[in-house]
């Protein structure tokens, strides 16, 4: 299977190799065809490699490709942890960049940067692939830094437009907040149980769960609490949550397909699958455990919120991500690590078809984005319309839809739980059930309802756009569509429930909220039906019905209402202030501290006291010195006279005796 | 073998000289360049043909030189200098072929100047004999004071008293700690000042001695100012030069002097050392981010980076002290080797930014960061490059500049939390002063009529960063080769350190 996995990972790479390359050569047929043939041999194999698992014909898969460095002792390596979680990632990362890659042929289709775009779009897949694939820290790092820099790259792929290249320096340098996190995290990890490979490091774990660290003197933690929410905050950097979510909404600015990508389906929730691969750590601390659930729920409501008053098509469905990797976070900060990868997925398929479809949207009005200037699109783009209504109702959780066999599980998971937070999160999770159907239902009808508000310009290009452009960007729409549907009702059992992921996700026995919930599952159909009985679903409704009077009955009372609410609106609207603390605060001081650094302490200290203030006192000296070398002969001849005196007075006078 | 890796780049400048004086021009640049290339290929000879696995000293050269005090022409390198002087012929052959046809004033005498001061880098690195390494250590100051003093910028001259007084200075001091050495040991063989037997007190000033030479030269805050103004003035190649090798050096006498000679000294002061790597780090840092001139920004780079290097290499005392001894202390030896490796990788790197801001002062003659903007729309291919050297230098993973400061922090968390901590903050600091560099200079609208007619990359300028990236991109993908070879060394190094009590 060795060459499957190698296979896997570098047909990408050599496509982005190539195409990056010699794009400009290939010209762009050929090159979205290498790309894309690329990533279609990386996603089959990674289906095969899935249905193997499923079938229970393949056994984890755990070696290492080749030898990085070894240093003191350490092998440090780059090597293939192949377990049913990897495979479910492959799958679900191959499968949406498959999507994407084709949309592309149409969204960019008038764009300069066409080649360097899907090249660029190889090159994410190759990385958040070792990502996903790694069996050590070194190469989860790699893979982590990787989708960094891609991300960076593709948010600013409009690099003339300032906006966009602020937004990429904005994400990179937030993401390396989290890093830092993560990075000591990972060092904590090496230091107490010396490796950087995922198994020793568990065993070790394991069987020396009690370690303390000195981090001040007199203030000791666990290690292994410490290490967790270090490695937390990396998630938190990578997985947009509070407070280091600032850079998702920014990071808009980038082409529609890698917003369904990179910031909605898979890199993302790099985090959510980090922390669910890091299991056997996070089940020995409570303490960390409820970290994740309390910034994971919180990210999910207060995220939620924003999303309401968001007029930018793109950024409503961003807090909704922000939003909804609070879920997966409150998943597994529940323990139920199954259900917050099952959410990870049925989210991918799903949130990747709305980005897609806002897309289409956009594209067909010329690159219109707000949506106050839309309206009445259904008759325009019936399949847009119709995938995205899937994939609204798959969001807020409509049963028998995917969204609602993962949330509900959140929410039923996070309810059993009995942890520091549960309640709270509870809570939050619930409400964030309307908040969530009210901000869905408020886009779809803005924009495919209602009436007309579209600018002449955009009606005329709409008309006018080629036919291939719609096919290429309508195919993925429709093949999202499907999973986004069914793909709940028919994994559920399996992934969740079942024996899917085996030893690869650990639960410690009083944890296992998912036992629990097992014994009153019986199959797709009945939990559907059981959706009733709960709250939830009233709560969508509620969503519903409040977007379908406020939007479509009775759209004149909004301004009234927002008045009324005037301090709450201006809240949301300032997204609670975080840009402003970040950077008139934070940046801004920085630099004024930089800025005395460098001119006070180098440029006056340093320079102007110690090293030119040597030279100008070596001067001064000097300058006194030579006074004294006059050049003239009865001077000097003075002074030999005055100094022959004193030697004699010295050596011949009995000068001790005058003072006898 | 390292002899004539020393005086064939020598005698190489003084017949470039020579022809220089007969034709202008080209004779004197094939000559100079096919020099380069030769002691380069020489040089690879001893990668190939080095023993791994073994820290004594290698393609020795032993000849007496002045009997009467003992001094020797005695030469040999091991897996710590074998690196430093491939990387020394590996960035001269960078060098002729950047200032090709970009040096227009005494070409043959800059190119001549250029080969001189390869030659007496290599000694630097391969000398074995104190009095011999004194006389490269100054030796090597000359051409590189006449580089900045005649190409230069317009300050040219206050920069290059600066430099020359600041190392100056330091080595005064390190010649009166060698010769206190003779007197001790009555040799003058490194070699023979390993494990001396001296008393803590004896260790410490001579200790204070050397590091006054070395932190001038690495350089350490807070005796970092010339560095800045140096590289400002200095021509292109001059930069080049002086950040990817002249920096190594002092790194370089900490691993050949300060550690083995005086282990109690280094041990009892690595507090100090340690904090001012760290103040390099976060000060230095932070100083890098409001720079206005391109090249003063990426020195202030160079100093963060090197902070790195003097943190591996004196971390490893509070090492020991957590993990019990020498024993099981893997941290203590990839502490070294992460620095060692950093000195590599920076000298890759460095050495690239330094020749990308001269691709743009070779179009635009300024250095200044707000004469530049959207310079991506006319040189696509020169941005991509840009880009990725600034990826390595803000330490990307699958670069070179991963490597080292990886394993730094890494191994510096054995030591103290917050010393990891602390050096960590470059992930934040290293981006924001790189990539906002970046995004004004690089990205953006095009910002003026000299940005709009600028012109890509030539074949020339192509081949050279080229030729960089690939070395980046190999470092970081596979460092395996280079760990390996310096590994034995370190070692054996550590248990120098250890050994005396």
């Amino acid at each position: 299977m060795e060459i499957v996995y190698l296979a896997i990972t570098l047909a990408p790479l050599i496509g982005a190799a190539t195409v990056g390359l010699f794009g400009r050569r290939l010209g762009r047929q050929r090159s979205h065809r290498v790309t894309i043939a690329a990533v279609s041999l990386s996603c089959l194999l990674s289906l095969f490699v899935l249905s193997r698992f499923a079938w229970g014909e393949l056994e984890p898969y755990n070696e290492t490709v080749y030898t990085w460095a070894v240093a003191g002792g350490l092998h440090m390596e780059i090597g293939f942890l192949i377990d049913p979680l990897s495979a479910l990632m492959m799958a679900v990362v191959t499968f949406v960049s498959l999507m994407v890659h084709i949309y592309t042929i149409g969204y960019m289709h008038d764009d300069a940067g066409y080649q360097r775009f899907f090249s660029y779009i190889n090159l994410f897949t190759f990385a958040m692939l070792m990502l996903v694939m790694a069996n050590n820290f070194l190469q989860l790092f790699f893979g982590w830094e990787a989708v960094g820099l891609v991300s960076y790259l593709l948010i600013g792929f409009w690099f003339t437009r300032e906006s966009a290249v602020f937004a990429s320096l904005k994400a990179f340098l937030v993401n390396r907040i989290g890093d830092i996190g993560f990075l000591l995290g990972i060092a904590l990890l090496l230091a107490y149980f010396g490796s950087l490979d995922y198994q020793q490091v568990f065993a070790a774990a394991q069987a020396q769960p009690a370690q303390m660290i000195t981090v001040l003197p007199g203030l000791n933690w666990s290690v292994i609490t410490f290490a967790c929410i270090l490695l937390f905050v990396g998630a938190m950097g990578k997985s947009a949550q509070i407070p280091l979510h600032v850079w998702l909404p920014d990071s808009m600015e980038g082409p529609t397909p890698i917003s369904a990508l990179i910031h909605a389906a898979t890199m993302v929730t790099a985090g959510i699958f980090m922390v669910a691969r890091m299991s056997p750590l996070f089940e020995l601390s409570d303490t960390a455990l409820s970290v994740v659930l309390i910034f994971g729920a919180l990210t999910a409501f207060l995220m939620g919120l924003v999303g309401l008053v968001q007029n930018d098509i793109k950024r409503v469905i961003a807090y909704s991500t922000l939003s909804q990797l609070g879920y997966m976070f409150v998943a597994l900060g529940a323990s139920a690590y199954a259900v917050g990868i099952f959410h990870l997925m049925t989210h991918a398929f799903f949130k990747a078809l709305l980005f897609l479809a806002a897309g289409a949207v956009i594209v067909a009005l010329h690159h219109e984005q707000d949506m106050r200037k839309m309206g009445n699109l259904r008759r325009y783009l019936p399949i847009t319309h119709l995938t995205m209504l899937m994939g609204t109702l798959a969001l807020v959780a409509a049963p028998l839809f995917s969204g609602y066999y993962s949330k509900d599980l959140i929410i039923e998971a996070v309810h059993e739980a009995h942890r520091g937070g549960a309640t709270l999160a509870y809570w939050l999770v619930l409400l964030s059930v309307y908040v969530t159907a009210l901000y869905s239902f408020r886009l779809y009808f803005l924009v495919f309802w209602g009436k007309e508000r579209i600018d002449p310009h955009a009606k005329e290009h709409m008309a006018h756009l080629p036919r291939y452009v719609l096919r290429a960007m309508e195919w993925p729409l429709i093949l999202l569509a499907i999973p986004s549907v069914v793909i709940g009702y028919l994994t559920v059992e399996p992934l969740v429930f079942g024996d899917f992921f085996g030893q690869a996700l650990f639960v410690a026995e009083p944890h296992d909220v998912l036992h629990e919930m097992g014994r009153s599952f019986h199959g797709s159909w009945s939990f559907a039906l059981h959706a009733v009985a709960g709250p939830a679903l009233y709560l969508a409704l509620a969503g519903f019905l409040s977007a379908w009077f406020f939007y479509m009955v009775r759209p004149g009372l909004l301004p009234s209402i927002r008045d009324r609410f005037a301090t709450l609106y201006t809240i949301l609207a300032r997204k609670y202030g975080f840009d402003e603390l970040y950077i008139d605060g934070i940046a801004a001081s920085s630099r004024s501290v930089a800025r005395l650094l460098w001119q006070v302490g180098d440029a006056r200290l340093i320079d102007g006291m110690m090293v030119n203030g040597t030279a100008r006192t070596i001067g001064r000296f000097a300058a006194m010195i030579r006074g004294l070398q006059t050049g003239y002969l009865y001077h000097y001849a003075f002074v030999m006279i005055l100094g022959l005196l004193v030697l004699l007075t010295w050596f011949i006078g009995d000068w001790r005796g005058w003072f006898v | 073998m390292l002899s004539l890796l020393i005086w064939l780049p020598i005698l190489g400048g003084i017949l470039v000289l020579a022809a220089g004086e007969r034709s202008q021009g080209t004779t004197a640049r094939w000559l100079a360049l096919g020099t380069g290339g030769v002691v380069f290929l020489l040089s690879s000879a001893l990668y190939f043909g080095f023993e791994i696995g073994t820290p004594a000293m290698q393609f020795v050269e032993r000849l007496a030189w002045i009997p009467a005090f003992e001094v020797y022409y005695h030469l040999g390198v091991d897996g710590i200098s074998m690196p430093l002087i491939l990387l020394t012929t590996f960035a001269t052959v960078l060098v002729i072929i950047a200032g090709w046809e970009v040096i227009q004033y005494k070409q043959t005498q800059y190119l001549a100047a250029f080969l001189i001061m390869e030659g007496l880098m290599v000694g630097v690195f391969s000398a074995l004999d104190a009095i011999l390494f004194y006389v490269f250590w100054e030796a090597m100051l000359v051409p590189m004071f006449l580089i900045i003093g005649i190409w230069g910028g317009p300050n040219r001259i206050y920069a290059t008293i600066k430099f020359f007084l600041y190392t100056f200075m330091g080595s005064v001091l390190m010649l009166v700690a060698l010769i206190y050495l003779r007197y001790q040991t009555d040799s003058f063989g490194i070699l023979d000042f390993h494990g001396t037997a001296l008393a803590l007190s004896q260790q410490v000033l001579i200790f204070l001695a050397f590091l006054v030479a070395f932190a001038v030269k690495v350089p350490m805050w807070p005796v970092h100012t010339w560095l800045p103004d140096a590289h400002v003035e200095a021509p292109t190649g001059g930069s080049v030069i002086l950040a990817a090798i002249m920096l190594k050096i002092g790194a370089y006498g900490f691993l050949r002097f300060s550690l083995p000679i005086t282990p109690a000294a280094s041990m009892e002061l690595a507090w100090l050392l340690i904090a001012l790597s760290l103040i390099a780090v976060v000060y230095i840092g932070l100083v890098a981010i409001v720079q206005e001139d391109m090249k003063k920004l990426i020195a202030y780079s160079s100093v963060a980076h090197m902070g790195f290097v003097t943190l591996g290499f004196f971390a490893i005392f509070d090492i020991f002290a957590h993990t019990g001894g020498v024993e099981g202390s893997g941290g203590a030896v990839m502490a070294l080797e992460g620095g060692v490796v950093q000195m590599i990788s920076h000298g890759f790197v460095s050495g690239a930014l330094f020749l990308c801001v001269g691709v743009l002062y070779d179009r635009v003659h300024s250095r200044l960061i707000k004469d530049y903007g959207g310079v991506a729309n006319r040189m696509p291919i020169f941005a991509a490059f840009f880009v990725l050297f600034a990826m390595a230098n803000v330490g990307l993973p699958g670069t070179s500049g991963f490597v080292g400061e990886f394993m730094v922090i890494l191994a510096s968390f054995q030591a103290n939390f917050w010393y990891a901590a602390l050096a960590a903050l470059t992930l934040i600091l290293g981006a924001a002063y790189t990539l906002w560099l970046i995004k004004r200079v690089v990205y953006g609208e095009v910002a003026n009529a000299q940005v709009a007619a600028l012109t890509d990359l030539n074949a020339r300028e192509f081949i050279v960063l080229g030729v960089l990236a690939g070395a980046v991109l190999l470092l970081g993908i596979w460092p395996a080769p280079l760990i390996e070879v310096m590994e034995p060394s370190l070692q054996h190094l550590l248990q120098q350190v250890t050994a005396t009590p």
